[in-house]
């Protein structure tokens, strides 16, 4: 159950071309599982940025001198992301979480890979931790344009039992991208389950190879949206319900995890004919 | 489960509870708070009860339905725009007879008062869906949402047009249990609205709920096209409110009696006590429910401590009390007239 409570900022670091932030946040890591978001108000109570900004947990903390904290990954890419940027020690932030669906885990210690795209490695670190617990192997692939927006690549290597980088420039690691080096990790680790977070086409690719090597995929969506607890409807995609119907669902609370071969990747940002309550076309 | 209220206007936490009389009606709706939430803001009340009691506040209004399941419109959905959001929805939802069987049951099994929004493509649908909520169980009172933007034809906002908004309601009243308070919900997008207010009177309106939001565009500059996949799409939050409260004080000026719900980028209670200044018998909080999921119970509670700092000692007694002296009313001898 999400609750609603004053943060404060314990620290904002630089991580590359993101912005850690570390904030109290009393509850919200004693319900956590992998997977979860936070959203954040911004620019406090007379803002003109209304909407929250949403963001996977990265890591949590119950206990320690401050209670519970959490730690979220911001990219800067506009001004409500580049205000967060500039919190400091003791600034206070709305935070309403733990939000969404967590990631599934398999019961048994299968082999499972995980990949990240960009800042999309940040709710991995936790999973990957969780994983190795049940006995997992853990083989990561993280990819970015360039070796500035990875994030983390230090930190998953401890828990990672195989690492290996992409760069679209080459700057590190295999020059191209996450999807042009899964196939061959899929082979060697015989994974069972597939888990990603990242940006669309990365999901709907790993998705599909995941399918091609008979694997789960759990896949995390990053869908525009204005509340984060399911009271708007602004951040449906078309998703395959298990009675075969395909339903504009809320990535927010049935999200942000799905499985990737229940997701109609390529209908994102329509409404599929056959949709649950799809308009009817007029006869010519 | 711990909920958490921000001080905001209220100060402190534990501060002393006011003693303001916070009780309001909208025609034969009872209420122990002029707090509601508003259409397409709250969904069916469920995910805001995590974050306060939604039996605490006047009413939940739940989001408009239509007869069948719709998917609504495509993505995106959303844009922000100066301290607002513009949003092409399409009245996604799952039909009528679902909600009434699981959205409605759960409203009445919680003890929340409800008022239903409904919106059709015609005449005839609107009518069929009040004979649906007639022997539903929990309905305290149906909103006639006349006022979407994001339906298909958008010549066809029903609340443009005084003689279709008439008809719509003259519908729905036929069709509704007497016993059922029924409000119409206005556009602002209109030359006058108290033409279109006094019309839906005329045919039977137990209230009116302003306003819907107003229509708008955003381009994206990246793609240089329209920003949501609906071209256009309402603009919702406190950069409307100041349009209305205008429409508020126009239809108080021309409709005296006329129960008022207010609605339009609320935030505090202070933006609260500005409707009811200006005529409005309860406010509807929004938008600004995504911006902060405890907003309605927040709003009450400042409501209370403005009433009170102000000295006030019932809601009543601050309704329409901005337009005091103002001639449009009957002036009594004392010259000061509050009405209500």
């Amino acid at each position: 159950m999400p609750i609603q409570v004053k943060g404060e900022v314990l620290d904002v670091r630089r991580a590359g071309a993101y912005h850690v932030l570390s904030i109290t946040a009393p509850g919200i890591p004693e319900s956590f599982r992998p997977g979860h978001f936070v959203t954040i108000g911004i620019g406090g109570e007379e803002s003109g940025l209304i909407l929250r900004r949403a963001f996977a947990i990265h890591q949590v903390q119950s206990r320690g001198v401050y209670g519970g904290t959490l730690d979220v990954v911001v990219g800067v890419n506009g001004k409500g992301t580049r205000w967060l940027s500039e919190r400091r020690r003791h600034d206070n932030l709305d935070i309403v979480g733990p939000l969404g669906k967590p990631f599934m885990l398999p019961k048994e210690g299968v082999p499972c890979v995980l990949v990240g795209g960009g800042y999309g490695s940040a709710p991995l670190f936790m999973l990957a931790e969780q994983l190795r617990e049940r006995g997992c192997r853990v083989d990561v692939v993280l990819g970015a344009s360039t070796e500035e927006k990875l994030y983390g690549v230090l930190d998953i290597k401890r828990v990672s039992s195989m690492l290996t980088i992409t760069t679209e420039d080459g700057s590190s690691g295999v020059r191209g991208r996450v999807t042009d080096v899964l196939p061959d990790i899929m082979e060697r680790n015989d994974a069972a389950v597939v888990y990603a977070c990242g940006p669309m086409a990365m999901l709907a690719a790993v998705a599909s190879i995941a399918s091609e090597y008979r694997a789960y995929s759990q896949c995390s969506v990053e869908e525009a949206m204005a509340c984060g607890i399911g009271i708007c409807m602004t951040c449906v995609l078309p998703v395959i319900g298990d009675d075969g119907v395909t339903r504009m669902v809320r990535s927010c609370v049935d999200g942000p995890i799905f499985r990737g071969d229940l997701v109609r990747w390529d209908d994102i940002g329509t409404i599929p004919a056959d949709a649950l309550g799809a308009p009817v076309l007029d006869a010519p | 489960m711990s909920r958490v209220m921000f001080g905001r206007a209220l100060g402190p936490l534990g501060a002393t509870t006011p003693s303001t009389d916070m009780s309001a009606e909208l025609s034969s709706l009872v209420m122990p708070s002029p707090v509601l939430t508003a259409s397409g803001c709250a969904a069916s009340g469920r995910e805001l009860d995590q974050f306060f009691d939604i039996t605490k506040i006047g009413a939940v209004v739940t989001k408009s339905i239509m007869l069948r399941a719709r998917s609504g419109r495509p993505t995106p959905r959303m844009c922000e725009t100066p301290s607002g959001m513009l949003n092409s929805i399409g009245l996604q939802g799952p039909g009528i007879e679902q909600f009434i069987e699981e959205d409605l049951a759960w409203l009445k099994e919680r003890g929340a008062r409800t008022v239903v929004s409904i919106a059709g493509e015609s005449v005839d649908e609107y009518g069929k869906l009040a004979q649906k909520l007639r022997t539903a169980q929990g309905v305290d009172a149906i909103e006639v949402n006349i006022s979407c933007p994001n339906v298909a034809n958008r010549n066809q906002v029903f609340a443009c047009d005084p003689e279709m908004a008439a008809n719509v309601i003259q519908t729905v009243r036929r069709q509704s249990d007497s016993q059922t308070p029924i409000f119409a919900k206005l556009s602002p997008d209109v030359t006058d609205i108290t033409e279109v207010a006094r019309s839906v009177v005329r045919a039977g309106v137990d209230g009116i709920t302003v306003i819907n939001t107003a229509l708008g565009l955003v381009i994206d500059l990246e793609t240089m096209r329209p920003a949501l996949a609906g071209v256009t799409g309402g603009l919702s939050g406190p950069a409307i409110r100041p349009i209305a409260l205008r429409c508020v004080w126009q239809i108080r000026q021309a409709l005296p009696d006329i129960p008022i719900l207010g609605v339009g980028g609320i935030r505090s209670g202070l933006d609260a006590l500005q409707f009811i200044l200006a005529g409005a018998n309860a406010v509807s909080v929004g938008t600004m429910t995504f911006n902060d999921p405890s907003a309605p119970m927040r709003v009450h509670n400042e409501l209370a401590l403005a009433l009170q700092d102000r000295g006030f000692e019932s809601v009543s007694q601050a309704i329409s009390y901005g337009h005091r002296g103002a001639d449009i009313f009957e002036s009594d001898d004392e010259g000061e007239t509050e009405p209500e």
